[in-house]
């Protein structure tokens, strides 16, 4: 291609600073968008927990009380406790995942097909899943209950018994997050540098040695990945618990979202500031995992 | 490969896996399985507390026409689509277009706005709940399906940008620099040298962000009221109540609203995993 580079006399104000403007030109719909229901409310909603607020009416500034209020509030440190139960049981999709993508990790006929079925829990929606877990574990009929009745000899209704319905709930969550997990490592495994394999088994590596001085470090990056999706998993648990109990028996099963939303928009009344404030709680110790997820990736950014 | 390839170890060890994946597989989609199988199971069966057997006889047809009849998952399911396209060519639009300015340009503020939306994209729903909805009804689309479009577009926006800017990033830059050698304008770099290559990714976030919002509950239940606007999940969590232990009705209301997904993902299977994985490839 010959064509002159058109004569800088005649560039607009527009062409000549066109690289400076185009970025933001480019960015303009989506951040703007992103900012009105994703940034802004953040913001908001910290604010609206300084006061005391039915949603319709006059909100009156009460300063730190929603918090001082949540200090003494069971019902807050129940949803605390079940929220860090639910983190830490979550995590054992971790190992779980990497087990069935190690048991799948083959080359037979079918193969295929069998990951994706096995990935299947994770596309199906959550309110589905609780209500096929809530079906599993119905007394009388469910089951895992007439399993639990054959072993045991007595009867156990796991939803409705507050021992139980907390791990109940987490289990039926695991499900689809393992899933997901899976795929994470199958794709991991997938990218694995092969000959690296073989040279450890030319020096006779073996069995669990091979795979936790090899394999384990190059599934690092799948790994961390597998870590982040299960934090904000384990934190983000709504719907389960809002299909399966509704936060009961006698509130034992709430976690801290479910509690929000609760005192904000339930037949408990409309407590949009002690909701909001719940919130916050929520999101702060979310921002300890984002912090360190976000400096972990900025460190990737520079170095790659 | 590891595992060792089973083709390699003893005829023992390779039948013994091949009998295996159908037993594991089973056992992990038990509870799929027994809701599948309640529901083209007859309401007797129930009554007469066949819960586990197999079906007397085939009453699918009996069951699923009962739901579409007597209930309104018809409308749900519409619903669901109505709130599930838009937003779908919304984040995906929007994010092709900001992930291409944060793949291409170098400005200060660049790592910061990318790291906005990412961060964005993982706080919790409820903080955003109570100013989203009044927001919301503030708008006038309350109890509508725009409301719910418009966040989701909002939201989806944060992952899809990580997404789309990491998918350009991996492009031969080369490419865009000849262009603008060649007095190339941005806007037709981006339209014509960058979006044709992008189909890729398009395609795997289009179906990753479909099964998100068809599958999201929370949002539904914060927004929405009434039936003309409700979308299949909370819709049948709202069956659910009305159809107290009527588990065969529950099983195959439940079977509906989980299909487009399970299509989507089976239809586009390679895409669905190129797109769990390429927005992760970061990390």
């Amino acid at each position: 291609m010959t064509t002159a580079v058109s004569p800088p006399v005649q560039l607009g104000w527009f062409r000549r600073n066109q690289i400076k403007l185009a970025p933001w030109l480019f960015l303009a719909p989506g951040l703007i968008m992103f900012f009105i229901y994703v940034l802004a409310p953040i913001g908001q909603s910290i604010w609206i927990s300084f006061f005391d607020w039915d949603g319709l009416g006059k909100a009156t500034w009460i300063g730190l009380g929603n918090y001082v209020e949540m200090l003494d509030d069971t019902n807050f440190y129940i949803s605390l406790k079940n929220n860090l139960l639910w983190l830490v049981l979550y995590m054992l999709s971790v190992p779980a995942g990497l087990g069935i993508a190690l048991f799948l990790n083959q080359n037979v006929v079918g193969i295929r097909l069998y990951k994706s079925l096995f990935f299947f829990p994770f596309v199906i929606s959550q309110v589905v899943v609780g209500l096929m877990f809530t079906w599993f574990y119905a007394p009388d009929f469910g089951l895992l209950s007439g399993l639990i009745q054959a072993i045991t000899g007595s009867k156990v209704a796991i939803l409705a018994d507050d021992r139980y319905a907390t791990y109940g709930i987490i289990a039926a969550g695991l499900w689809p997050q393992i899933a997901y997990v899976m795929i994470l490592y199958l794709t991991g495994l997938n990218n694995i540098n092969p000959e690296q394999i073989e040279a450890a088994r030319m020096d006779h590596a073996k069995g669990f040695a091979l795979f936790w001085h090899i394999i384990l470090p190059q599934l690092r990056p799948a790994t961390f990945i597998a870590v982040v999706v299960t934090v904000i998993g384990a934190l983000r648990s709504f719907d389960l618990v809002s299909i399966m109990t509704h936060g009961g028996p006698y509130g034992s099963t709430r976690v801290l979202s479910y509690y929000m939303y609760e005192q904000a928009l339930s037949e408990y009344g409309y407590r949009m500031g002690y909701g909001a404030a719940i919130a916050v709680v929520l999101f702060l110790i979310m921002m300890v995992f984002i912090t360190f997820f976000i400096t972990r990736m900025i460190a990737q950014e520079r170095n790659g | 490969m590891f595992p060792t390839p089973v083709q390699k170890a003893s005829p023992f060890i390779r039948i013994s896996y091949q009998i295996m994946l159908p037993v594991a597989l089973i056992v992990w989609l038990f509870p799929l399985i027994g809701v599948a199988l309640t529901s083209v199971r007859p309401a007797s069966d129930l009554a007469a507390g066949n819960y586990f057997g197999m079906p007397s006889y085939f009453a699918g047809f009996e069951n699923y026409g009962a739901v579409f009849r007597d209930s309104l998952i018809g409308q749900f399911i519409l619903n669901s689509f109505k709130i599930t396209i838009p937003t779908v060519i919304g984040a995906v639009g929007l994010s092709c277009l900001s992930g291409f300015a944060l793949a291409n340009y170098q400005f200060k503020a660049n790592l910061w706005i990318f790291f906005i939306f990412v961060a964005g994209n993982f706080v919790p729903a409820q903080i955003l709940m109570v100013p989203v909805r009044d927001l919301t009804l503030r708008t006038g689309l309350y109890d509508s399906v725009y409301g719910l479009i418009l966040f989701h577009t909002a939201f989806q926006a944060g992952f899809c940008t990580l997404f789309m800017r990491n998918f350009i990033k991996s492009l031969p830059f080369a490419l865009i620099e000849s262009a603008r050698v060649e007095g190339v304008s941005e806007w037709k770099i981006f339209a014509y040298v960058v979006m044709p290559l992008m189909r890729p990714a398009i395609a795997a976030l289009s179906v990753l962000i479909f099964t998100f919002v068809w599958n999201d509950y929370f949002w539904a239940t914060v927004m929405v009221q009434g039936a003309h606007a409700m979308p299949v999940t909370a819709g049948l969590y709202s069956l659910n109540g009305q159809w107290v232990a009527a588990w065969h009705l529950v099983s195959a209301g439940s079977i509906v609203a989980a299909l487009p997904p399970v299509a989507m993902f089976f239809l586009m299977q390679k895409h669905f995993i190129a797109g769990l994985t390429l927005g992760a490839t970061k990390g």
